[in-house]
């Protein structure tokens, strides 16, 4: 385990009533990778999103973020905290009674003193960067596709330029043109901003393209390693994912395309 | 984390303006950044002029963005701008505001529309959308009455545990807050009547007054308006919300009619359960004048019943009691109709909500106008 962890997982226990979803969870985010979260359903993967972010207080075990423990901390520094890392949701979670481009200076206003013009200027290079038209910033969610509201909640995510950004699901519910360009955005982004990306997903494919490490969720703990690591891993579950008939098409696809 | 603050500098060389820069130029720096960039830019010149970013220590989009618009800048002022020794990790930074840039001056932002013409514009909107919502209700009108009359023709197809839940919901879940009020407007009309009656030593006509005002017009109607509070904008909320998650384009995909099982049931229900709100309401209000008629006024509860039998006809109950139908009816349907109306987001929900109260509670309000000006005509 590196010195360099930006998100430092200990011990990590949550539970819900008498379920309980990870024991003893150890895991490290490494400054600058992406790093895949994966699981069958129900194993807790936008739970420990949600326990890094802050929105889940865990039963038990410490969360160091940027070197410091995550619980405990409260008013004003917590907010230093927040202002340097964003968060996507799965459908977006764009405030709806705000157009677009008001959803991306929420962040702004709130973190930083940016005069006006620049930071309409600001604004409409985020909503170009997550490649919407301009137009797209002064309507409301309703009037967008789940698609273009995913990117949104992207430009949103990455309104203050945060270190850290954590993707729920990001390419679930995109057709695969738009998940593919979705993959490369986020690849783009991580290498012109120098983006940590921490991603739950299922998409196998963006998982391939995309993640330099990734974790599999199983036994309520956290198996990290690389995509050619976790095929020979022995875990029947592992297994079941990677050389299942979808896990056999993207690694095949994956070699092609190098 | 401490870092060193951005900072721009002009250091002019032999034939070319030099702008030198450093620094982080990051998005909590904007303030200050964009002001020292002003001054120092020239505001007009010619020839060339270098931006060297040797000094840069880190930069990201927002810091980007601005030093691309420092050579957009002068390049509008009549210089021949450039960007030196900029570190190639920040490079492709640059290169996408600069990209950004171009497609920018392609598209525009809507122009702004005269104040005038958007309030005229609006009025109009306004005038119009009133004029569509008569004609919309009219037409769900029309489809809950076809629904009601296959109902009638094949009861069996009614959703008959949907209906008795509703009545639950909207009748036996009521009576506490119903009683309360009518309660108290029992003892208020009794209090009224009371002080002014004893004026003419006719207090004993403090009886014939709450009688007449409770089973008459006041029973119904608060009933009708605390119905209308409670339930028609539940009906909204509910239906809104579930035009929200597509369950009710689910139900049409399935073949399941929406007005049969969502807006019969609560029609239905909400028929069954007023009236009977009504007659408890009229029995609570009663009892709250012969409180008041026994602890203030001295007259017995004995003497209130007889007082009652003699001043009351039956025909004052009916009247009251004909009213609650047709109230409940206009707020079950008002009810679902902005249930159906709501249209993508949170907020819409809560407006169409909002909007079913007010609507129902004026309806129910004119109408009952409506009533006692008939009934006058008639003579009853």
């Amino acid at each position: 385990m590196t010195q360099d962890a930006i998100i430092q997982v200990r011990g990590l226990i949550n539970q819900f009533g008498q379920q309980r979803i990870h024991d003893d969870l150890d895991l490290d985010v490494e400054r600058g990778e992406v790093l895949g979260v994966v699981g069958g359903s129900g194993t807790g993967k936008s739970v420990l999103l949600r326990t890094i972010v802050g929105l889940n207080r865990p039963r038990a075990g410490s969360i160091r973020v940027f070197g410091e423990e995550m619980s405990g901390l409260t008013g004003e520094d917590l907010k230093r905290f927040l202002r340097r890392w964003g968060v996507l949701f799965q459908d977006g979670a764009l405030f709806s009674s705000l157009t677009v481009a008001q959803n991306i200076q929420i962040a702004m206003n709130e973190h930083t003193t940016v005069p006006p013009q620049l930071r309409d200027e600001i604004t409409r290079l985020k909503i170009d960067m997550v490649g919407l038209p301009l137009e797209a910033g002064s309507k409301y969610p309703s009037e967008l596709s789940g698609g273009m509201r995913k990117r949104a909640g992207l430009a949103r995510a990455l309104a203050v330029d945060p270190e850290i950004v954590f993707l729920d699901e990001p390419t679930a519910g995109l057709d695969p043109i738009g998940a593919a360009a979705f993959d490369q955005l986020i690849l783009d982004l991580k290498q012109s901003l120098g983006l940590t990306v921490f991603m739950v997903t299922h998409d196998l494919d963006s998982l391939i393209t995309v993640t330099d490490r990734i974790a599999v969720l199983v036994d309520k703990k956290a198996k990290v390693g690389t995509v050619e690591s976790l095929m020979r891993d022995n875990d029947p579950w592992i297994r079941e994912y990677f050389h299942g008939p979808r896990g056999r098409a993207a690694v095949a696809a994956s070699h092609k395309a190098h | 984390m401490t870092s060193p603050e951005g900072w721009i500098k002009r250091s002019d060389e032999a034939g070319s303006t030099v702008l030198l820069v450093g620094g982080d130029w990051r998005i909590d720096e904007m303030a200050t950044l964009s002001r020292a960039v002003e001054r120092a830019l020239p505001s007009s010149g010619s020839g060339d002029l270098r931006v060297d970013a040797r000094g840069l220590t880190s930069i990201d989009s927002a810091g980007a963005w601005l030093l691309f618009k420092i050579t957009q800048l002068a390049g509008q002022r009549g210089y021949k701008a450039e960007i030196k020794g900029l570190d190639p990790d920040f490079e492709t930074l640059i290169e996408r505001a600069t990209q950004a840039a171009e497609r920018f001056t392609g598209q525009t932002t809507a122009p702004p529309v005269n104040p005038i013409i958007r309030e005229l514009n609006q009025i109009g909107k306004a005038v119009f959308d009133v004029f569509g919502k008569v004609v919309e209700l009219i037409s769900f009108l029309g489809l809950t009455v076809t629904s009601i009359a296959f109902g009638l023709i094949r009861p069996w197809r009614v959703q008959i545990r949907a209906t008795i839940r509703q009545v639950e919901l909207t009748g036996l879940n009521a009576l506490p807050i119903v009683g309360l009020l009518a309660f108290l407007i029992g003892v208020v009309i009794a209090f009224m009547g009371a002080v002014q009656l004893k004026k003419f030593g006719a207090e004993l006509y403090t009886v014939d007054l709450v009688g007449v005002a409770v089973l008459r017009e006041l029973g119904v109607l608060f009933a009708a308006i605390l119905v209308a509070g409670r339930s028609g904008s539940a009906f909204t909320a509910q239906i809104g919300t579930m035009k929200v998650n597509q369950e009710v384009d689910a139900m049409q995909t399935i073949g399941l009619n929406p007005v049969d099982v969502l807006v019969l049931p609560r029609i239905l229900a909400l028929m069954v359960s007023l009236p009977l709100l009504t007659i408890y309401a009229d029995l609570v209000g009663l009892a709250g004048g012969a409180v008041i008629c026994a602890t203030v006024l001295d007259i017995s509860t004995s003497a209130f019943i007889t007082q009652l039998a003699t001043a009351i006809d039956p025909s004052t109950f009916w009247i009251g009691m004909m009213k609650a139908p047709v109230f409940a009816f206009v707020i079950a349907v008002i009810g679902c109709y902005e249930g159906f109306k709501v249209s993508g987001s949170a907020e819409s929900v809560g407006q169409r909500t909002t909007t079913s109260v007010v609507e129902s509670i004026f309806l129910v309000i004119g109408i009952d106008a409506a009533f006692a000006i008939a009934l006058s005509y008639l003579g009853i």
